[in-house]
């Protein structure tokens, strides 16, 4: 890792006394944090700390659900997201998400990329084809899908699939990529190749990955939080997190006494 | 470990698959007692001229049930392409748009009440309000009161077959920043495709053979006719008015009618199964 400790970073996101409600139920309390740009950070932490629901605040996913609301603030370059004058299309397309299982949609490789574009895009077709290549070039399955570019997302392998759905979240360019568990249904082989790209990915794009393996947000990441019913226990860079914790609670989960 | 009560489970097991196995056997009897019947009686009057010949009249030798067949498959499908938009559209706005909402749920309740509304009922509705007002019957009346059963089919299917679909797939459309009605057509209905063709399939099915809903709306009609405008040849009616008519030829035809209708919901059935195998696979 480049030490950039020295250079002031830039944050993409400030997230400011962030609370989360199902309903009645909080599941972020107060949560304060910074996603600087062109790093990745990760969320870890047991099932239910709210480091899902966190990442599903920074593209307003939870908008979806009437009963979910946010409150605080969430500053995505200057501009808070959680503002109801948000559009959340708009927001979506500049804050991209992969999710836990993959989900190609029903179309071919092809149009499963030119899917996103499309829709804030008017490309030529040559400028398309040329589109669809760099995004999954980009996320390494290129050389795997040029010969079937027409074939159904859904026959490609599980691994595959996921590097897919990077593909399509990479080809519509947006700012920050939240990555929710992204390795969680994959094999080995699959894990190391995503986050390969991972570390890939950071030089034109901010990423927020959420992990329940710690020796994943070990390699992949730059920042480490570490959450724990719904509170934000410890934040910072990544090698501190992992070597010389300042919470006893976080030493505990890191080195599997909890958890 | 107790011997005993591996026996029992054993034995409860043996019994269950007996009782479920008869269960069983009594239904594929009564269907293939039904198809045997049906067969015997009515293969000898499927023939070219049965598919040729009008409706004979009274007491006249011969004929087949050409206007009948034409005025089935007319109303059948102008039932289906009126009811496939409303029924699809209702069904993507109960699964993506209306949710929870008051809406959503009257209309959910109206459409399982219109799914078990008796037929004739239905039939009986457009007689008085188009047949009664126009002071004719008609072929549109016909296919109207077959849409009104149609619909409520198509807009529950749809709505199941929607539900099916991950929201993990839904979530990934809205994450790319897509409007809702683009993550509802070009991604939902698309991945819930051949669930909802096995429900357009399965509603044709079902109104193919029914008879009440016709009887108040297009008759009958002895001549050949495209025309949608006036009283109409179908099978089911034809069936209802040959098979209990004096005349061995009305019968037989009758006979023929029913075992065409028979095959053509069972071709039906047999491709909605089709359909939602493939849904199943993929």
């Amino acid at each position: 890792m480049p030490n950039t400790s020295s250079l002031p970073l830039k944050n993409a996101i400030e997230i400011r006394d962030l609370s989360f409600y199902y309903g009645t139920f909080k599941g972020l309390k107060n949560v304060n944090l910074n996603i600087a740009e062109h790093k990745v950070t990760a969320f870890i932490g047991p099932s239910g700390c709210g480091k899902s629901t966190l990442l599903r605040t920074l593209n307003r996913m939870y908008s979806l659900y009437p009963g979910q609301r946010a409150e605080g603030q969430i500053n995505f370059y200057g501009q808070n997201i959680l503002d109801a004058k948000q559009d959340l299309n708009l927001l979506r397309a500049q804050v991209g998400m992969v999710f836990q299982k993959p989900t190609p949609f029903p179309m071919s490789i092809y149009d499963n990329i030119a899917f996103g574009i499309r829709l804030y895009e008017n490309l030529s077709r040559a400028d398309m084809d040329e589109r669809v290549e760099w995004a999954l070039s980009k996320a390494a399955i290129w050389n795997e899908v040029k010969d079937k570019l027409g074939q159904s997302g859904l026959s490609l392998s599980g691994g595959q699939q996921q590097r897919l759905c990077i593909a399509r979240t990479v080809a519509v360019k947006p700012k920050v990529i939240l990555l929710d568990e992204p390795t969680s249904a994959l094999d080995p082989i699959s894990t190391a190749k995503v986050e390969e790209l991972v570390s890939e990915l950071k030089k034109d794009y901010t990423v927020a990955i959420v992990t329940h393996n710690m020796q994943q947000a070990a390699r992949v990441s730059d920042f480490t939080a570490y959450m724990y019913l719904g509170e934000l226990v410890e934040f910072g860079q990544t090698e501190q997190i992992f070597m010389k914790p300042a919470r006893q609670e976080t030493e505990d989960y890191i080195t599997g006494r909890f958890g | 470990m107790n011997l005993s009560i591996y026996a029992r489970r054993k034995r409860v097991n043996q019994i269950g698959l007996t009782l479920s196995m008869l269960a069983m056997a009594l239904g594929l009897f009564v269907l293939l007692w039904i198809l045997f019947v049906l067969f015997k009686n009515g293969i000898s009057a499927i023939n070219w001229a049965m598919f040729t010949e009008s409706t004979p009249a009274p007491g006249s030798e011969g004929g087949g049930l050409a206007n009948a067949i034409v005025g089935s498959v007319m109303m059948v499908l102008v039932t289906a392409l009126v009811s496939t938009p409303i029924g699809i559209f209702a069904g993507v706005y109960l699964a993506e748009y209306g949710d929870e909402s008051k809406t959503a749920e009257l209309t959910r309740f109206v459409t399982d009440i219109m799914l078990s509304a008796p037929s004739i009922v239905l039939g009986l509705f457009v007689y008085a309000i188009l047949v009664a007002q126009v002071k004719h019957f008609s072929g549109w009346a016909g296919s109207l009161a077959l849409a009104l059963i149609a619909i409520p089919v198509v807009v529950r299917t749809t709505e199941n077959m929607l539900r099916l679909v991950p929201g993990s797939l839904r979530e990934a459309a809205f994450a790319l920043g897509a409007p809702r009605w683009k993550v509802a057509t070009f991604v939902t209905l698309r991945a819930a495709k051949s669930g909802v063709m096995t429900g357009l399939l399965l509603a044709l099915a079902r109104i193919s053979g029914e008879t009440a809903p016709l009887l108040f709306t297009a008759l009958n009609n002895q001549f050949f006719s495209w025309d949608m405008n006036s009283p109409m040849a179908n099978l089911p009616v034809v069936i209802f008015q040959f098979a209990m008519s004096p005349y061995d030829n009305w019968v037989r035809l009758a006979w023929g009618g029913a075992l065409l209708i028979t095959l053509t919901v069972l071709v039906l059935n047999i491709l909605a199964r089709v359909f939602f195998r493939e849904k199943v696979k993929a």
